[in-house]
């Protein structure tokens, strides 16, 4: 069952990159190509970057949610319910704010500890929360997310740079060339590092005492994962903007297809991430044509139609 | 003893409302007592519309943790809001007047209200995390269906969506108010009908059907006129998602009692001052940049996340 | 008396109630037995019109629950299940004052306020009057819903395995209290019982079922037989005759 499963997502992906390449305000067709350097100019500069920034940031944010699961022991977790992408937006908020001459790489820097910071506070909670009531903790991560969101809004509302903090909170693509998007590639060093210990992650999601007795270093795993997806979320809303429920709709449609076992699921969860904010961007790139609109919208509404769906989808009967 | 509590918060109002009115005010007294007598008015219809609206769903739902605009009402009457600039063109729309445009609006909420959330509220006892979930994410659906719509929509005609989206406790629409406050008082008044019947039904179905009572429709009804007090406040002051949940909080603690009869009352003159009087302090006595609805939805922020965590339904 | 006549009853694929067809004459208590799954609490649902009627017909001397008005049928019958939770936090003399609603629509007259008064001495919950829900013992709030269900004044008390949860003195506390129900005040008893033993010993009829079907009815001497219990209970059980009453012998 699983082989079929990975060729047609594969292959979806390819097929979806490619007409990424070809969609866009200026119309410009394949055979274009061969002709004119104007057209490799085109690509270069613009639609291959956005098309590889797109497929980086769908695959690499759908890795973050399926790590934050293992991490949180809960199926609903990702970035944007734990407060995660929030916490992001706050540090490059502060890092604009008290040292806007620093490189670019320290703020980001800054805004991956930030992340990891409010990730760390988040799962302390969760840890208080009952077993019993296993909802409780997206619920619980989407109020912690709204109110570090609302200190991030008030903020930057008293120091007048509203107009960032609503990119940061709300990912579009538009802005993507050549040379301002190469961190993404960071983001995906960073799920390549999770794919290698990807057997560890998996043990770390049984808990903590499974974990030690199987002779994992328990809390150095944690840290690994709160770092992969705190880097992973701050790139993404540095550079991108944050786009809700990627991390959650993919990794749970992974699990009743392919199980848990994450060696092999999570290139399978990378590259539907990848897959479906691909849809979702070329879908705003032509409804509207040529204006665009925002993958963060796109995403809020299918994101919440899946996520309604895994809410109340009777899950398959065993018997 | 209960009602003397009552007479307190009352008086409370009466404070609010004369620093609102009076504070800091220069010039033409007969003018600043016109034009701020039109913003208390909006002011104390929308925290009435509010309270009541808030206090009524968690009746019918039996919980203290959801309110309409938690489950996203206000979102969805936004959407539909822009659906209708949408389907008629900017033009069309201005083409009606305010009455007719927020009388479709509200048989559009109406509608959905009915059908989406009247299935969905006999799983509060069981399930309120779900529900509680679901109402937040209908909220993300709402609003980024209505953030969809507003960009397919010309940017000539998106002007006009703007203008009347742009409400805020800061500015009211005169216009619509005429015809607000009527509508206000008319849902609240079909409430206070059903005030003995709200605490039966407060008790859960099945103590609800044994007492006699037709549980369905007194539902049905309820949920209109929830859903007429939320295109009230909506259409006149925009959402503000934990205002409602703070200010039905802040009855219950006051008034430690069951009856509806306190309970609506003491909730609407408890909205009444935090919006009334906040709105007063604020923009006169301290005129700080601190817009009083971020500061109600910090509050009401902490007081949902404290009833998550406590897990009470009491 | 309760005519139950042809109720079937399914929920989803599964069916719950095969048709039941019962008399219930007034008077005394009657006890409802059986394993789990035999559709006791269905029945009992539909006989509230808490659920549906999905086919057949029920009726209390002569009012249909299907077609009569709830609040005919509220001063007619009166349920008690086993979810004790309310939704609102009251005091001990404001729940049992809800069970006059039927009659006076929430405002309360004196002659309701004496019947309220009469419920709270009849469960000794006089010193409690005032106490809230959840200040409470389970002991102590089964017996104020089973008060409130008293002024009622109903002819008819449906109960949901009230002695589920309770220390063994209030549970038979409780089963004495139906007995005077039943005796003293002329009320129709209908209550589902979990240990049969109960049954036995307080009720004038029992009826078993099993598997959605009507097994055995009779008085307790007439049921309280090894081949009826094992008919019902599907396990072979030893009757033992106790002080004038039967018990069943279960625990070894």
């Amino acid at each position: 069952m699983s082989l079929p499963v990975r060729s047609a997502t594969l292959l979806a992906l390819l097929a979806l990159a490619a007409a990424s390449l070809f969609v866009g305000v200026i119309d410009m067709a394949p055979s274009q190509l061969l002709r004119g350097s104007e057209a490799l100019k085109l690509m270069a500069v613009s639609r291959l970057p956005r098309t590889l920034a797109v497929v980086l940031t769908g695959a690499t944010l759908a890795v973050a949610g399926v790590i934050m699961q293992m991490l949180a022991r809960n199926r609903f977790v990702e970035p944007t319910t734990a407060g995660t992408g929030q916490s992001a937006a706050l540090g490059i908020l502060l890092a604009t704010l008290y040292a806007p001459g620093a490189p670019l790489v320290v703020k980001m820097g800054f805004a991956s500890l930030t992340a990891l910071l409010g990730s760390g506070i988040f799962l302390l909670i969760v840890r208080r929360l009952p077993v019993t009531q296993p909802l409780l903790v997206p619920l619980v991560g989407l109020v912690y997310g709204a109110i570090i969101g609302a200190g991030v809004t008030f903020l930057a509302y008293r120091t007048d740079l509203l107009q960032y903090v609503s990119i940061w909170l709300n990912g579009e693509f538009s802005g993507v060339i050549a040379g301002r998007y190469e961190f993404l590639f960071v983001s995906g060093i960073a799920a390549v590092i999770a794919y290698l210990a990807a057997d560890r992650f998996s043990i770390l999601g049984l808990g903590r005492d499974a974990s030690i007795s199987l002779g994992l270093n328990y809390n150095q795993m944690l840290l690994l994962g709160l770092v992969v997806v705190s880097v992973i979320t701050a790139l993404t809303v540095v550079n991108i903007g944050m786009i809700p429920f990627v991390g959650l709709v993919v990794p749970n449609i992974a699990s009743r297809l392919l199980g848990d076992n994450l060696r092999s699921s999570l290139p399978f969860v990378a590259a539907s991430g990848a897959g479906l904010v691909l849809v979702c961007d070329i879908v705003g790139r032509i409804v509207r044509h040529p204006y665009e609109i925002p993958v963060g919208t796109v995403f809020g509404v299918v994101g919440a139609v899946i996520f309604l769906w895994l809410l109340y989808a009777k899950r398959p009967s065993h018997g | 003893m209960a009602e003397r509590r009552l007479i307190w918060l009352a008086l409370g109002l009466i404070v609010a409302v004369l620093i609102f009115m009076t504070w800091g005010a220069r010039g033409n007294w007969g003018f600043v007592l016109a034009f701020r007598g039109t913003k208390l008015l909006a002011l104390l219809v929308v925290s009435a519309a509010i309270a009541v609206s808030t206090v009524l769903f968690q009746t019918i739902t039996a919980n203290r943790i959801l309110t309409p605009s938690i489950m996203g009402f206000d979102a969805l009457f936004l959407l539909f809001q822009a659906g209708l600039v949408f389907v008629l063109g900017g033009f069309g729309v201005t083409q009606l007047s305010s009455g007719l445009r927020f009388g479709m609006e509200f048989a559009l909420l109406m509608g959905a209200a009915l059908h989406l959330f009247g299935t969905l509220i006999g799983a509060a006892r069981h399930d309120i995390h779900r529900l509680v979930l679901t109402g937040i994410i209908f909220g993300v659906l709402f609003r980024s269906l209505t953030s969809f719509i507003e960009r397919l929509i010309d940017p000539n005609e998106f002007a006009v969506v703007q203008s009347s989206s742009f409400a805020s406790f800061n500015s009211f629409d005169a216009d619509l108010l005429r015809y607000c406050v009527p509508l206000c008082v008319l849902g609240i008044a079909a409430a206070w009908h059903y005030r003995r019947e709200l605490d039966v039904i407060a008790l859960g179905r099945d103590h609800a059907i044994n007492l006699g009572l037709n549980h369905k429709r007194i539902v049905l009804i309820i949920l209109t006129i929830i859903a007429l007090l939320v295109s009230v406040s909506t259409a006149l002051a925009g959402p503000v998602t934990f205002f409602g949940l703070l200010v039905a909080s802040l009855a219950h603690l006051v008034m430690r009692s069951h009856r509806h009869a306190l309970l609506l009352p003491a909730a609407s003159l408890c909205a009444g001052i935090v919006l009334v009087g906040g709105q007063a302090i604020t923009e006169r006595v301290l005129s700080l940049s601190v817009p009083l609805s971020v500061a109600v939805e910090f509050l009401g922020g902490l007081v949902f996340l404290t009833l998550i965590l406590r897990g009470t339904q009491r | 008396m309760i005519e139950i006549e042809n109720v079937s009853h399914h929920h989803g694929h599964q069916q719950v109630l095969h048709d039941i067809t019962l008399t219930v004459p007034k008077g005394g208590v009657t006890a409802l037995v059986g394993p789990n799954g035999a559709g006791k609490s269905t029945l009992l649902s539909l006989m509230a019109r808490l659920q549906t009627l999905q086919s057949g017909r029920i009726s209390f001397d002569g009012l249909d629950v299907s077609m009569t008005r709830g609040e005919e049928l509220a001063r007619k019958l009166a349920i008690l299940r086993q979810d004790t939770q309310l939704g609102a936090r009251v005091t001990v003399r404001d729940l049992v004052g809800f069970g006059r609603f039927p009659h006076c629509r929430g405002r309360m007259r004196g002659e309701d306020h004496a019947a309220v008064d009469e419920a709270l001495a009849a469960f000794q919950l006089e010193a409690l009057e005032h106490r809230f829900l959840d200040q409470l013992s389970g002991g102590q709030r089964q017996r104020a819903m089973v008060a409130m269900s008293f002024a009622q004044a109903a002819d008819y008390l449906l109960l949901d395995e009230p002695l589920n949860n309770l220390d063994m003195s209030f549970a038979r506390g409780l089963m004495h209290q139906l007995r005077t129900l039943a005796d003293e005040h002329g009320r129709t008893i209908i209550v589902v019982i979990h240990e049969i033993n109960y049954a036995s010993a307080h009720a004038d009829r029992i009826i078993g079922m099993r598997d959605g079907r009507l097994v055995a009815q009779g008085t307790p001497p007439e049921i309280m037989e090894a081949d009826t219990l094992e008919a019902i209970f599907g396990t072979q059980l030893r009757v033992q005759e106790v002080e004038g009453k039967r018990m069943a012998l279960h625990y070894a």
